[in-house]
C-alpha cells in the first residue's frame, strides 16, 4: 500500500471518564462566593449527579486522543453518498464564534439584536434566491424537521381549505426520513416504483393521484444522482389534481444556479445547511434544514421569521395560519451564521461554480471506475454515483467488506447499501472540494481494493486492520444493550 | 476562489476523460423549462478579509454585548464556559466528522457520545438517555409523542402553564395534525402547577411539568408523581437550567418517567438560542420507545471494548413510517461539548457551582424584595424569579442597561395577566457589585 | 444465506406466505417462524411479542423480529386469544435463529380450527419458496 494515504500512526489508549480522575480535582475554575450563603428547603435537594472529578489536563487529554481516533472531512477524502461531505472553512467557525454575536440573548428586544437580525435576514434572502423560491424559515435544526415543516404546511393547507387528503406519494429513490415525516403528519406514504431509467414516470403519478392525496415528496436530483427530468410534469398532474409538490433539497449542491426549483414545479423544499452550505456536520450535528416555500405557502410557514421595514430588522409573529414554532428561539442560529459567511464567501458564480464542479468529480469518478464496479443505472447523473458489488459477488466479498478494507487506504467508505433500489449499492459522492489528483488516488486505491478482492478476498473480509479498533460486533450490541457507564 | 480546487487545465482533463465538451453538458438531463434565468442573486464574492470587516461593523451594531452583566434566562443562560471546552470540541477531528456509520473510524465520537448518555442519564436520575435531540422544545414534544407510544389507547397529554410558553407553542406544532389534545394546566399562587383539572380526566398519556418551571419555581415532583401514576400516565419532566441539579433533587429522584430539556447552559454560548441541544432519558423499560440516536458498547473482533450506534430499528431509516421519530441527525458536537463541560465540573464542581448561583439569585431576590419589589410567586426557585414593582420599572431597567445591565424581562408578552411582572435570572458571571446596583437602583 | 436445500421444513407444522408456522394440540396452537424467515433476517436481536390475554384475527400483526438492521412484522396464521408467549425470547432471542421450530413465540387458543386446515403443508409451502 506504498503511497496510500492510510497509515497507522500512534494510537493512544484512553479509559472512559469515570474510570479516571479522582474526588476533589477539578477541572474548571470556580468563582469564590462574595454573598452569604442562602438557606434552601432540604425537603427538595438532592445529592447532585455521580460524575468523575478530573483535573484540566486529565480532560484535554481524554479527548484529544479520543478526536485521534476519528476521521473527518479535514483528515480526508469523505466520499459519502447523499451527505455533502465538502471542505467546511475555518472562516465560518470564526466569525459564527464573533463575543457580541455568540452572547446574543434570544429574548431581548429587536432593537438589541439589529446584526444577528440582519444575518437571519440576508440568509432569508439568499436560500429564497437560491431556490426560486419565494419564503424562508431558518428555524427547522435539521433536513429532517425541515421535511416535518414542509409536511406540516401541507397538512395546515389542506386544512385551511377544508380538505381532507390523507395520502403523500413518496418514490423509492426518495431520502429514508421521508415516510417518517409524513406520518407524523398523520398522512399515509405511497410508495412509488422508479423506472428502469431511475428516474419517476409521469404516469406512475398519475395513476396514484387522486382527491385524497396530499401531493409527493420528490428528492430531485434523486438518490441515485439522477435529475428527474419529468418533474415539470409530474408537478402540473400532482398540482392538477390538488395536491402540492415537496421537494427534498438535501441535493441542492448538484443544481445550485442551475435548476430553479419554483419552475420545476416545486411548492415546498427544504434545504441542509450542513451539507450544500458547508456547515461542519460535527459527528452528527447540529445542522440546519430551512423551509423555502411558493408565495401561496408563505402565511404557513414556521414563525417568527425576520423582517426589515422602516425601523430596522425585527421578528414577526405569524398569523393564524403558521403552523407556530418548531424550535425554542430561532434554530440552530450559530449554523446559519456559517452558511451566511459561505454564501457571502462565494457569490453568485462561485456558487453556481461549486455545482458544476461537484458535477464534474462525480461523473470523472464514475468514467474512472466503470468497469471496476458494477454501474447498475448508466444514465447521465449530477452529484454523486451509485455502484454496486455485483462484479464481486464471484470473489465471495460484499459491499460492506469494500468499504472496511477502503478505510485501510485511509479513506472513509461511500454511503453503503443505500439507495434501496440498488442491491449492494455504493454511493459515492466526492463533493466539488476534492482535487484531480485526491480523486485519482481515491480511485488508485478502489481499484487496489478490488484487485485485492480478486487475489485474497480474506483481506477484505478481516479489514479494517490499521485502525484502532477492528470491526464491531453490532449483533452483541442490540441483543444486550448496553447504553450507559 | 479558494475552496474551489480545479485549475482550468484539470477541468480540461477530467472532461476529456468523462468525454464532453464543456462543464455545461454534464447538465443535459435537465430540460430547459426547469433552469435558472442568469445569475443567483446573491451579492458579490467577498474576500476573507473584507468578510471579516463587514461581521466587525454588523457586531459594532448589537447595542448589548459580552461585557454586560445578563440577568436574563428564561431558557438561555450565560454562564461561564472553560477555554478547554471551545478549544477541545472546536478540533476539527470532532467537528468535520459525520454521523459514526463506520464505528471503526469515528470511535472518538462514538466513545464521546457514549460518556454524553451515561453523564446525562447521571444528571437527570434516569436509567438511559439517548445520544440527544434538537433542543428542550422539541425534545419536551417527542417525550410527549413517546407517552402517547407507551399509554395504549390514550390520546390526551397536560402541560404545565408553568413549561416555557415558547415549548408549549412547539408542542402545539408537533401534536397539531395528530388530533391528540394537550390540556393546559394552571398555577397556584406558589408558582408550582395545579394538577385538579385532572380529576376523572381519560385516555391520558402523559403530564408535563417543568422544574425549575419558566417562573423558576421548583416543582415538587415527588407528590406529583403519585396521581399521575395513579392515573395511569407517565410524568414527563421538562428543564431548561440542568444546572439546578447540582443542588436540586434531579427527575429521575422525582419519580419522572422521561425527562426531556435543553442541554445549553452546561457549556454552549447562548448564540441567540442556538445551536441547542436536546436532553432526553427515560427508564429503561421505554428504551425501544426512544426517539432519535443511541450509542451501545460493545466489542470488536479481537475483544476489545468499542461502541456503536445501535437500537436502530426503531429509526427512520428503517422502521421508515412506523418509526419512533423522523428524527435523523442528533445535535453531535453540542453533545460532545457539554459533556466536555460536565467532565471539566465533576461532581464537586456542579454542585459548589449549582449552590454558588443559588446563593446570588437569593441575594438579588431579598435585596429586590427589600427594595420593595414584590415577589409574585412564593415557592423556592433557582437561579430566577419573577418579581412586580411598584414604580416604573421599564425605566429603571433602560437606565441599569445604560449602565451595562441588562436586568430582567417583563412577562406581559408570553402571560398577558402577568403584565408588568419581570422574570429575573442570575448566574456565576454576576457580581456583588452589579447586583447592588440593581438594588440601589431600584430603592426609591 | 443458506439454499433452501440446507433449510429445515418439518411436516409436523403448517406453514403461511408471510413464512409463520403453526403447530395444533387440541384447541391451542403454537406459532413461530420458518427456518427460511430466520436465514433471511439473519442475527435476530429482539422478538416484540403482544400480550396474554390479546385477541387476533386471522393475518393481524402480532409482533415484530428485530435483527440489527431489519424489522419484519410476524402475522396470526389463524385467529385467537394469547394464552402464553415465549418468555426465553426475551433475553435469548437468538434461539430463533438456532432452533426455529423449538423457539415457538406465543400460543393461542384458536377461535376456528378450521383455519388451521387451509395452511400450507411442508411441501406446499417448499414449492411456493421455490417459486
Amino acid at each position: 500500500m506504498n503511497g496510500i494515504v492510510g497509515a497507522s500512526g500512534l494510537i493512544l489508549n484512553e479509559p472512559l471518564l469515570w474510570e479516571k480522575g479522582s474526588k476533589g480535582r477539578r477541572g474548571m475554575s470556580m468563582v469564590a462566593a462574595e454573598v452569604p450563603s442562602a438557606p434552601v428547603d432540604a425537603d427538595l435537594c438532592g445529592e447532585g449527579p455521580d460524575f468523575p472529578d478530573l483535573s484540566e489536563i486529565d480532560v484535554v487529554r481524554h479527548y484529544t486522543r479520543l478526536s485521534q481516533w476519528n476521521f473527518g472531512v479535514d483528515s480526508g477524502m469523505y466520499p459519502l453518498g447523499s451527505c455533502t461531505m465538502k471542505y467546511n472553512p475555518k472562516l465560518n467557525d470564526r466569525l459564527a464564534a464573533t463575543p457580541e454575536i455568540a452572547c446574543v440573548h434570544p429574548m431581548l428586544e429587536d432593537a438589541c439584536c439589529q446584526g444577528v437580525l440582519r444575518i437571519m435576514f440576508e440568509l432569508q434572502e439568499f436560500l429564497a434566491a437560491i431556490t426560486g423560491l419565494d419564503a424562508v424559515s431558518l428555524q427547522p435544526s435539521a433536513g429532517a424537521q425541515g421535511e416535518l415543516a414542509g409536511m406540516l404546511i401541507f397538512a395546515a393547507w389542506f386544512q385551511s381549505r377544508g380538505e381532507r387528503r390523507t395520502r403523500i406519494l413518496i418514490p423509492d429513490t426518495a431520502h429514508g426520513t421521508n415516510p417518517a415525516s409524513a406520518a407524523l403528519c398523520g398522512f399515509t406514504p405511497v410508495p412509488l416504483k422508479s423506472g428502469a431509467d431511475g428516474r419517476l414516470a409521469v404516469e406512475t403519478v398519475a395513476a396514484a393521484m387522486d382527491g385524497e392525496t396530499a401531493g409527493i415528496m420528490l428528492t430531485n436530483p434523486n438518490t441515485l444522482g439522477i435529475f428527474e427530468s419529468n418533474i415539470g410534469a409530474i408537478a402540473a398532474v400532482v398540482h392538477a389534481g390538488g395536491g402540492l409538490v415537496y421537494g427534498d433539497g438535501a441535493n441542492m449542491n448538484a443544481i445550485m444556479g442551475i435548476a430553479d426549483a419554483r419552475k420545476c414545479g416545486i411548492d415546498v423544499m427544504h434545504l441542509n445547511l450542513h451539507k450544500t452550505f458547508s456547515t461542519p456536520h460535527g459527528g452528527g450535528g447540529p445542522g440546519a434544514g430551512p423551509v423555502c416555500v411558493v408565495k401561496a405557502l408563505e402565511s404557513f410557514l414556521p414563525a417568527p421569521r425576520v423582517v426589515k421595514d422602516e425601523g430596522g430588522y425585527r421578528l414577526a409573529a405569524g398569523g393564524p395560519e403558521s403552523i407556530g414554532r418548531l424550535h425554542a428561539f430561532h434554530g440552530n442560529f450559530s449554523v446559519l451564521v456559517r452558511a451566511w459567511s459561505y454564501i457571502r464567501s462565494m457569490g453568485p458564480e462561485d456558487l453556481r461554480q461549486a455545482s458544476r464542479l461537484a458535477v464534474l468529480n462525480a461523473n470523472y469518478l464514475k468514467a474512472r471506475l466503470k468497469g471496476t464496479l458494477h454501474l447498475p443505472y448508466d444514465q447521465p447523473s449530477l452529484h454523486e454515483c451509485v455502484f454496486s458489488d455485483l462484479l464481486q459477488h464471484g470473489d465471495g466479498v460484499t459491499t460492506l467488506d469494500i468499504a472496511k478494507r477502503l478505510i485501510d487506504y485511509g479513506y472513509h467508505p461511500p454511503t453503503i447499501y443505500f439507495p434501496l433500489v440498488v442491491p449492494g449499492a455504493i454511493m459515492i459522492e466526492p463533493t466539488e472540494t476534492e482535487c484531480r489528483d485526491d480523486l485519482d488516488q481515491f480511485v488508485a486505491a478502489l481499484k487496489a481494493v478490488v484487485q485485492e478482492a480478486r487475489d485474497n478476498p480474506e483481506l477484505l473480509r478481516q479489514a479494517p486492520v490499521r485502525t484502532k479498533l477492528r470491526r464491531l460486533d453490532e449483533t452483541r450490541a442490540a441483543r444486550h444493550p448496553c447504553l450507559r457507564g | 476562489m479558494r475552496y474551489l480546487p480545479h485549475t482550468p487545465e484539470e477541468i480540461r482533463e477530467m472532461l476529456a476523460v468523462i468525454g464532453r465538451p464543456d462543464l455545461d453538458e454534464l447538465f443535459t438531463s435537465i430540460p430547459a423549462g426547469c433552469r435558472c434565468d442568469g445569475a443567483i442573486g446573491v451579492p458579490a464574492a467577498m474576500t476573507e478579509w473584507q468578510l471579516g470587516d463587514l461581521m466587525g461593523d454588523i457586531a459594532a451594531t448589537m447595542t448589548v454585548g459580552p461585557d454586560h452583566c445578563m440577568l436574563v434566562g428564561a431558557g438561555r443562560y450565560h454562564h461561564y464556559i472553560p477555554e478547554i471546552v471551545r478549544s477541545l470540541a472546536g478540533r476539527s477531528e470532532f467537528l468535520t466528522s459525520y454521523t459514526p456509520y463506520q464505528p471503526e473510524m469515528a470511535q472518538g465520537t462514538l466513545q464521546g457520545i457514549f460518556e454524553y448518555q451515561t453523564l446525562t442519564a447521571r444528571l437527570l436520575g434516569l436509567d438511559v438517555a439517548n445520544a440527544s435531540l434538537y433542543d428542550g422544545a422539541s425534545a419536551l414534544a417527542e417525550g410527549l409523542l413517546m407517552g402517547l407510544r407507551i399509554v395504549k389507547r390514550s390520546r390526551r397529554v397536560a402541560v404545565s402553564t408553568a413549561v416555557h410558553p415558547h415549548y408549549r407553542e412547539v408542542v402545539k406544532s408537533y401534536l397539531r395534525p395528530t388530533g391528540y389534545e394537550i390540556i393546559d394546566l394552571p398555577c397556584g399562587a406558589d408558582g408550582r402547577t395545579d394538577l385538579s383539572l385532572l380529576q376523572g380526566v381519560d385516555g391520558l398519556a402523559a403530564v408535563a411539568l417543568q422544574s425549575p418551571n419558566f417562573f423558576g419555581v421548583v416543582e415538587d415532583l415527588k407528590r406529583v408523581a403519585e396521581p399521575v401514576h395513579d392515573a395511569g400516565a407517565l410524568l414527563v419532566a421538562a428543564f431548561t437550567e440542568p444546572l439546578a441539579y447540582g443542588l436540586y433533587r434531579n427527575p429521575g429522584q422525582g419519580g419522572a418517567d422521561i425527562a426531556c430539556g435543553e442541554g445549553q447552559s452546561l457549556g454552549l454560548p447562548v448564540s441567540f438560542g442556538g445551536a441547542a441541544l436536546g436532553m432526553f432519558a427515560c427508564r429503561g423499560e421505554f428504551v425501544r420507545s426512544l426517539p432519535g440516536r443511541l450509542v451501545g458498547e460493545t466489542v470488536d473482533l479481537e475483544g476489545r471494548r468499542g461502541f456503536v450506534l445501535t437500537l436502530s430499528t426503531r429509526e427512520q431509516h428503517i422502521r421508515r413510517e412506523k418509526a419512533t421519530s423522523n428524527i435523523c441527525s442528533n445535535q453531535g458536537l453540542c453533545a460532545l461539548t457539554t459533556a466536555i463541560y460536565m467532565a471539566s465540573l465533576g461532581g464537586s464542581g456542579l454542585r459548589q457551582l449549582a449552590r454558588l448561583n443559588y446563593d446570588l439569585s437569593e441575594y438579588l431576590k431579598a435585596g429586590l424584595v427589600g427594595a420593595g419589589a414584590e415577589l409574585v410567586f412564593s415557592g423556592p426557585t433557582f437561579n430566577e424569579f419573577v418579581l412586580r414593582f411598584g414604580g416604573d420599572f421599564a425605566a429603571v431597567r433602560r437606565r441599569l442597561q445604560e449602565r451595562g445591565i441588562v436586568a430582567g424581562i417583563d412577562l406581559g408578552g408570553s402571560y398577558p395577566q402577568l403584565a408588568g411582572c419581570w422574570l429575573f435570572c442570575v448566574t456565576e458571571k454576576a457580581t456583588k457589585k452589579d447586583l447592588d446596583t440593581v438594588i440601589s437602583e431600584v430603592r426609591p | 444465506m443458506k439454499d433452501l436445500s440446507e433449510l429445515d421444513f418439518p411436516e409436523t407444522v403448517r406453514y403461511t406466505e408471510d413464512h409463520e408456522w403453526a403447530a395444533v394440540d387440541g384447541e391451542t396452537v403454537r406459532i413461530g417462524v420458518s427456518d427460511y424467515a430466520q436465514d433471511q433476517l439473519g442475527d435476530i436481536v429482539y422478538v416484540e411479542m403482544p400480550e396474554i390475554g390479546d385477541i387476533f384475527e386471522k393475518g393481524d400483526e402480532f409482533g415484530t423480529l428485530e435483527s440489527v438492521k431489519a424489522v419484519s412484522e410476524i402475522y396470526m396464521p389463524v385467529g385467537g386469544e394469547v394464552v402464553a408467549v415465549n418468555e426465553a425470547l426475551v433475553d435469548t432471542p437468538e434461539l430463533i435463529n438456532q432452533d426455529p421450530y423449538g423457539a415457538w413465540i406465543v400460543e393461542i387458543r384458536v377461535t376456528d380450527v378450521g383455519e388451521y386446515d387451509e395452511l400450507m403443508s411442508a411441501e406446499d409451502y417448499l414449492e411456493m419458496l421455490r417459486g
